[in-house]
């Protein structure tokens, strides 16, 4: 089932295209990761598919209804979503608790305050203010409040920026968490690691257009492109490059009668392909 | 949660509550006249007191603090949700409703206890005290949404708000005796809201024998309820045309 599909999108602010013609179709139960540098319009394409903009041109279809409609069935239609945007300091004077509870009874089927809470690992929390909270719990926070209506699609937008290792690390397990439980997550980021880590599949996005759409692995022939054999030879520190890195191997493995020194077999990182993608220099 | 929200910012309860009843302690304590027989000037501040309240606490604190909201975030968020937004309004009425009835109540007991502040005793009068605050709750709320469509952002909300606010007081007679300003004055006050309720409150507060002394030698308690219900239903319907849930 598709859950999203984006036909032609165009959005311009004035004289800036903000998003140049877009097509992009989401199925049921993926996480897919728009993945794009600022201002490369991640932000303007899940506002629109969220139903906070309108767009110039183009066909929208979330969950089968056009975000733009306003109403009652645009609020039926909400009660479907989650959404995390970007930087939000409200509700700073409400305890944790307090808060989610609250927005649980915007919707027709919340799912339960605290196991909302546990699922965040705000339970520690659930009495704080909500002003208190360092930077990576008060994201949960929005995380908690994006899923208490139990959506059917959730939208996260660059969620984890400013976040220490170990918050997103915890963060990921998250999405992993909600995915498994038949979320469909549209995730935004420019973090590539985060979409290594989470996406099933990646559209990269620069000045408005998708450049590819794919799984991380496969994104810009990455696996297909020639793999860097390194070793330490005689004359110090060696490599080859090669479409073949297992007959490299099993060269260098006769010529040193056995263990290869330092052997490392690398092909290029997810950052090297995006870099090289968006126009960028990766040095 | 709109009235949690309000009374965890202890800065604006200590503002929006007790300003009022400071006011009425200076200006008792400097003006002990009495204005007319049996009416001390203090009789008729509270009058002035509690329906500047309604536009401080209506009006001035939501124009200020949905620009604020909007900055945080905060009502992008709830568009983000199913939740109506006419919920939004209401929430933000009624927690104006009970930050009133506190400051009221405040305000009455102190007025009472030193400066000698008489509580009307008809049931009638209490009947138009209590229409006067709903009606002007629900108006200065809804006019205060449809003006925070003004500000641009948070910062700027409370120098673009206040002057209207403190002008409009000056001119509808809280601080004067109504009928001792400039003809012009009054007749500019008359257009708005705050000087209805005024005079609203003052046929609550004051002698039925007083009402010769206003403009019309009359409390004019229709024409009031006519035009509060006229600004309501203007601001009602500005709030939904103009609200916009993040900040140019």
């Amino acid at each position: 089932m598709k859950v999203i599909e984006v036909k032609g999108l165009v959005k311009s602010y004035g004289d800036f295209t903000a998003v140049a013609g877009i097509d992009l179709t989401i199925e049921a139960g993926e996480i897919f990761a728009l993945l794009g540098p600022n201002g490369a319009g991640k932000t303007t394409t899940v506002e629109i598919l969220a139903g906070f903009r309108k767009s110039d041109s183009g066909s929208v279809s979330v969950l089968g209804f056009d975000p733009a409609t306003k109403g009652d069935a645009g609020r039926k239609w909400r009660n479907q979503i989650g959404i995390v945007l970007q930087t939000a300091s409200d509700a700073g004077s409400f305890k944790v608790r307090e808060i989610v509870k609250h927005f649980s009874a915007f919707y027709a089927n919340p799912r339960d305050v605290d196991q909302v809470i546990e699922a965040v690992g705000l339970t520690e929390k659930r009495n704080s203010l909500v002003l208190e909270l360092s930077g990576g719990q008060r994201r949960r926070l929005d995380v908690a409040l994006g899923i208490i209506g139990n959506p059917e699609l959730l939208f996260l937008d660059e969620p984890t920026t400013g976040f220490d290792p170990e918050a997103r690390r915890a963060f990921w397990s998250l999405i992993r968490d909600l995915k498994a439980g038949g979320t469909t997550i549209l995730l935004t980021t420019h973090y590539l690691d985060e979409a290594e880590e989470l996406a099933d599949r990646v559209a990269v996005i620069a000045a408005g257009k998708i450049i590819e759409v794919s799984t991380p692995a496969l994104l810009g022939g990455r696996s297909t492109s020639k793999a860097t054999v390194s070793w330490l030879g005689k004359s110090g520190l060696e490599s080859e490059e090669s479409d073949n890195p297992t007959a490299v191997v099993t060269r260098l493995a006769a010529q040193f009668g056995g263990e290869i020194p330092e052997l490392v077999i690398t092909r290029p990182t997810l950052e090297d392909t995006y870099l090289k993608m968006i126009g960028g220099q990766s040095e | 949660m709109e009235i949690i929200q309000f009374s965890r910012q202890k800065e604006a309860v200590v503002f929006t509550i007790f300003f009022p009843v400071i006011l009425l302690v200076i200006f008792g304590s400097v003006f002990k006249d009495t204005i007319a027989p049996g009416v001390t000037f203090s009789q008729y501040f509270v009058a002035g007191m509690i329906a500047s309240g309604l536009v401080n606490t209506g009006f001035q604190n939501i124009a200020i603090n949905i620009p604020l909201e909007r900055d945080m975030g905060a009502i992008k968020r709830l568009r983000g949700t199913p939740l109506p937004i006419t919920s939004y309004f209401i929430g933000k009425a009624i927690s104006v409703f009970a930050s009133m009835t506190v400051q009221v109540l405040i305000l009455l007991i102190i007025g009472a206890a030193f400066f000698g502040l008489n509580m009307p005793t008809e049931p009638s009068k209490w009947l138009t005290f209590a229409w006067l605050l709903i009606l002007g709750t629900a108006s200065s709320t809804a006019l205060g949404v449809a003006f925070s469509a003004v500000p641009k952002n948070g910062r700027g909300a409370s120098a673009i708000v206040s002057p209207v606010v403190i002008i409009l007081q000056f001119f509808s007679g809280v601080f004067f005796v109504f009928t001792q300003l400039p003809g012009w004055m009054q007749q500019v006050a008359a257009i708005f809201p705050l000087k209805w309720l005024t005079q609203g409150m003052r046929s609550v507060f004051l002698p039925d024998t007083f009402a010769a002394q206003e403009v019309a030698a009359s409390w004019e308690s229709g024409r009031t309820a006519l035009i509060l219900l006229v600004w309501l239903v203007a601001g009602l319907f500005l709030a939904v045309k103009t609200f916009r849930w993040e900040n140019k």
